[in-house]
């Protein structure tokens, strides 16, 4: 599930709220940008794997993990938090009497590292009773010695606080002008430094980067006490600093302003929001009812991700997940079938863990295996899942996908969402060209509110902006929206998808799953997508 | 020294504080262990243990702050933590909001601490494990589980010569069965600070009960009903009310304690049975006793008989309105009655009967409107008595219309769901009117 994205941690664990720090405003050590040198977290992983083997494991890896985090957040004309972090320590995972045990220490020493790896073995142990079947672990060759590093254009780290501070207080100043009360912005910064070895005999070395600016316009209507927001059309991406620099070949002119794709422009961007949280205070209420839906792609992630991303990850299929994020209405089954039709025939979706700038990239996972692209839905029908190592028997496959993810080094690693991309149309077709076609319609841009069962069958989604279609036209702005639909249903109602010209990836930054909770951060490409008939409730209240 | 002692803490943080070049410097620190098994298709998935250790040093020179953050404690670390706050806080520009740390306080002893937590290990974690496991087995259905438990000790101190230390302690486990057909599906859940009061083998029956009760499920027509919402059910909407009551929102005019010209504060906003409150000291749901500002936290009314009677408000804020700056809500308790779920289904002539929700997510800020799912045993009650299952629901409902539809509040317990932040102590309510928008077709 994705989760609240105002940073503020939902976490359940009392734990994790007692061992959060207890000041608002943190920055990174400095000492943490010099890369550690990789001879050593090679000794280091070996100590790891030396001693998990000594102790009779079969199989065992070691991630050292640096994870550098910053963000810096604007309240209206002020900079209020440089909040940064640095977390440094190693999780080895290992396989006992068949059975899986990790523990986890940020003693980055060899004698810490040496207990950590007894106490997983020892783990494994304690639980193997429990085990209805050995551990299957899908063969990997070991790679040796490699490494690979996100292609960033301009580290954002590297960046003095004061050019961030600027930009984000130039986007208050033009938010404010242009019509909204307030301004809650941030622009929030992830290194992860992950180094993985395994007893397959892989020595992995990988850096990789994100990068996320975001804001809320709020416009309050001192005559009615109402008020309305629009958040920022950026997306979180796989960048560096270079996406913050709204060159004119990244982004796009839409229908009703301009659009993002590999070129972020923040201040420009407030000052739309600010019009179009002002615009909302007068736009017409919806009248419910089904409507054809244009979503452009900035919208239509979240969609993606709920409804395609979710229901097909194997261990939820399986029930691994059913305790927390649920199971999956795509059962083995309907897969068996190879007649499933999850989509209409123009729907083709699939998996990747390479799409240059997206935040799935990378070069190998984190159990070693090597990235690739998969189709999960072709013409319409589903042909596939995603699957790790200890899962891909269970689907008659050999190899793994090479989507398995830990969000830190404390935390276990599992199969998580690989990117997943609804293909392009093949026609050439324009936003403006498909609008034409739509006779009663909405076109919305931008995501909103989100919520979708844990079967994934039942969701409904709001959105940042609302415009109404009539007879091919958008005639003006609307507001309480949301619309409601079966997962199914809804993709098989895809009619009509624009071309790659308008092909772009939004995003989530903190996609929660599991127990306990891990985030992760993942694209969803697409192009304008018409649905047809789609059911749209009016949301206002009265209290 | 990943749970340091309240003499480690005075020690680092003292350490910290001499090296300070700073005007002004807070030192914030944690450290602790936690463990954790999971269970699914009746049998061990994984399990885990980690120690970690937090270190945040602050930096002021006049109104400009930098904060560095590490993961230990050893001179080499303090050394360079201190220094890179302080490189920081000379590039950060002014902050007109900035507030001086506060001196010395008196708090509270805290009382989250359980030995019985603290002593849990992978032993205990297998047994609780098996105990899920077994009850799956024996009531046919297939099992996910997932107990976590966590000990950590956190300091603060500061230059202006505050210091506060505590313990706390918290054990989870929550379960869902499903039938093997993939027809019923029931959730059982115990929460506590102290691993011993948790009762992993009821829970787990509550749980295996519930799904052969939901096997095939009947479809209603989506609607406004009589619910009764189990304490797993309401939690998390709740709290999302508490969180709300900002008052720096609320006076700018945009949250749901907004209202035009002001807030609602002193309004009549709930039912008058609804009283909401947080204390720390609460026997049940022991919490934190200061802030992270420093400020010691004690028992705050936010609801009193329907009534807004607190907001919560930053130091910067409550100084600006001339307001006394009342501490964020440290733990979740909601008043209620006597009578258990059980009793309230037995008074109720028709309804239905929640035991669980799931991804709520905000709709409208202005009306705190929110939708989400019913899952895990949703029933249909007639004349006292569950009829049959029925089919999941999505509701669209604000949490403020919900309390001012109460009809009766029962015993409150202890609660968490998937979402729920603060410990919460929350009654099984009967609710009029509960606006259900679309039928769902998940188990």
């Amino acid at each position: 599930m994705t989760t609240r994205r105002d940073f503020v941690g939902t976490s359940s664990l009392a734990l994790g709220l007692a061992m959060a720090p207890r000041l608002a405003h943190a920055a990174g050590v400095h000492g943490a940008l010099t890369p550690i040198p990789r001879a050593d977290k090679k000794a280091l992983a070996d100590v790891a794997l030396n001693t998990a083997r000594s102790r009779g494991a079969s199989y065992a890896d070691v991630r050292i993990g640096r994870y550098l985090n910053q963000s810096l957040s604007a309240r209206e004309t002020k900079i209020q938090g440089v909040n940064s972090s640095e977390s440094y320590g190693v999780g080895i995972r290992v396989i006992a009497d068949g059975t899986w045990g990790f523990a986890a220490t940020s003693d980055v020493t060899p004698d810490g590292i040496a207990r950590a790896a007894t106490e997983a073995v020892a783990i494994a142990r304690a639980n193997a009773p429990l085990q209805s079947e050995p551990v299957r672990l899908a063969p990997q060759k070991g790679f040796g010695e490699v490494s690979w590093v996100t292609p960033i254009g301009k580290n954002g780290f590297d960046v003095p606080l004061a050019e961030k501070a600027d930009l984000l207080l130039a986007a208050a100043a033009a938010a404010l002008k242009a019509g909204a009360n307030f301004f809650n912005g941030s622009i929030f910064l992830v290194n992860e430094q992950k180094y993985f070895a395994s007893t397959d005999g892989s020595y992995i070395d990988q850096d990789v980067h994100r990068i996320f600016p975001n804001f809320t316009a709020t416009a309050v209507d001192s005559t009615t006490g109402k008020f309305e927001t629009r958040s920022a059309l950026s997306s979180p991406m796989g960048m560096g600093w270079e996406y913050m620099a709204g060159s004119a070949s990244g982004k796009t002119q839409g229908p009703t302003g301009t659009l993002y794709g590999w070129s972020y422009d923040m201040v420009e961007d407030a000052a739309a929001a600010a019009r179009d949280a002002r615009a909302k205070h007068s736009a017409k209420s919806v009248a419910p009812g089904k409507y054809d839906l244009v979503l452009d792609p900035s919208h239509l992630w979240l969609t993606i991700h709920e409804s395609v991303g979710h229901p097909l990850e194997l261990d939820r299929v399986l029930g691994y997940e059913a305790n927390y994020a649920g199971t999956s209405f795509a059962t083995l089954d309907k897969w068996q079938s190879k007649s499933f039709k999850y989509g209409s025939p123009k729907v083709n979706l699939y998996a990747d863990k390479l799409e240059k700038g997206s935040l799935g990239a990378v070069g190998y996972d984190d159990e070693g295996v090597k990235t690739r692209e998969w189709d999960l839905v072709k013409d319409g029908v589903l042909v596939n899942y995603q699957a790790i190592r200890d899962q891909v028997h269970m689907i008659g496959q050999t190899e793994s996908h090479g989507c398995c993810y830990a969000d830190n080094w404390s935390s276990v690693q599992f199969q998580r969402m690989p990117n997943v991309s609804l293909r392009a149309g093949t026609a050439p077709l324009t936003p403006a060209e498909l609008i034409a076609k739509v006779e009663r319609g909405i076109y919305i841009v931008g995501d909103g509110s989100f919520s979708i069962d844990q079967q994934r069958y039942n969701f409904q989604f709001g959105g940042q902006t609302f415009h109404e279609i009539r007879d091919g036209k958008i005639i003006g702005m609307l507001k309480d929206v949301s619309y409601q639909s079966n997962t199914q249903e809804f993709w098989n109602s895809a009619s009509a998808m624009c071309d790659r010209r308008d092909w772009r990836m939004g995003g989530s930054f903190f996609d929660g799953k599991g127990q306990p909770g891990q985030v992760s951060a993942v694209s969803h490409g697409s192009s304008t997508t018409r649905f047809d008939g789609v059911n749209v409730i009016n949301t206002a209240r009265k209290i | 020294m990943a749970l340091p002692s309240e003499t480690e803490a005075r020690e680092i943080i003292a350490r910290v504080l001499g090296q300070s070049r700073a005007e002004s410097c807070r030192v914030s620190l944690g450290g602790g262990q936690s463990g954790n098994v999971r269970f699914a298709r009746n049998a061990v998935s994984t399990s885990g243990a980690t120690s970690n250790s937090t270190l945040v040093v602050q930096s002021s020179f006049g109104t400009r702050s930098g904060a560095a953050r590490a993961n230990a404690f050893d001179a080499d670390t303090i050394a360079r933590t201190v220094t890179a706050s302080e490189e920081l806080a000379r590039l950060a520009p002014e902050d007109p909001e900035y507030m001086p740390p506060l001196g010395p306080q008196a708090y509270q002893p805290s009382t989250a601490w359980a030995d019985a937590t603290a002593a849990m290990d992978g032993a205990r974690r297998a047994n609780a494990a098996r105990l899920g496991i077994e009850a799956a087995r024996e009531s046919g259905c297939v099992g996910a589980g997932f107990l976590e438990h966590g000990a950590s000790a956190s300091a603060i101190g500061n230059s202006a010569g505050l210091f506060a230390y505590e313990r706390a302690t918290s054990a989870n486990y929550t379960v869902t069965m499903r039938t093997p057909d993939g027809t019923g599906s029931g959730f059982g859940t115990s929460d506590s600070h102290d691993a011993s009061r948790l009762d992993v083998a009821a829970a787990s029956r509550i749980a295996a009960k519930k799904a052969n009760a939901s096997r095939n499920p009947r479809a209603i027509e989506p609607g406004k009903y009589t619910v009764i919402l189990e304490p797993a059910a309401s939690v998390d909407l709740l709290q999302y009310l508490l969180f709300d009551m900002n008052a720096r929102s609320a006076d700018e005019g945009r949250s749901s304690f907004s209202r035009k010209g002001g807030t609602r504060l002193g309004e009549k906003l709930l039912d008058e049975r609804v009283t909401i409150v947080s204390d720390p000291s609460d026997p049940l749901a022991p919490a934190s006793t200061w802030d992270g500002d420093g400020r010691p936290v004690g028992r705050t009314t936010w609801i009193d008989r329907g009534t807004v009677q607190n907001l919560y408000y930053s130091r910067y804020w409550a100084a600006r309105q001339k307001h006394d700056a009342t501490p964020g809500p440290a733990n979740f308790l909601m008043q209620g009655g006597s009578k258990s779920t059980e009793e309230l289904i037995a008074g109720t002539e028709r309804g239905i009967l929640v035991t669980r929700t799931w991804y709520i997510r905000g709709v409208d800020p202005q009306t705190l409107l929110f939708t989400g799912l019913t899952r895990d045993g949703t029933f249909y009650i007639e004349n006292g008595v569950i009829r049959h299952a029925v089919k999941n629901l999505r509701f669209n409902e604000s949490p403020i219309v919900m309390l001012n539809n109460v009809d009766e509040l029962g015993r409150p317990v202890r609660v968490s769901n998937a979402e729920t932040a603060l410990a919460s102590v929350v009654p099984p309510m009967r609710l009029r009117d509960f606006t259900f928008s679309s039928l769902s077709d998940a188990v």
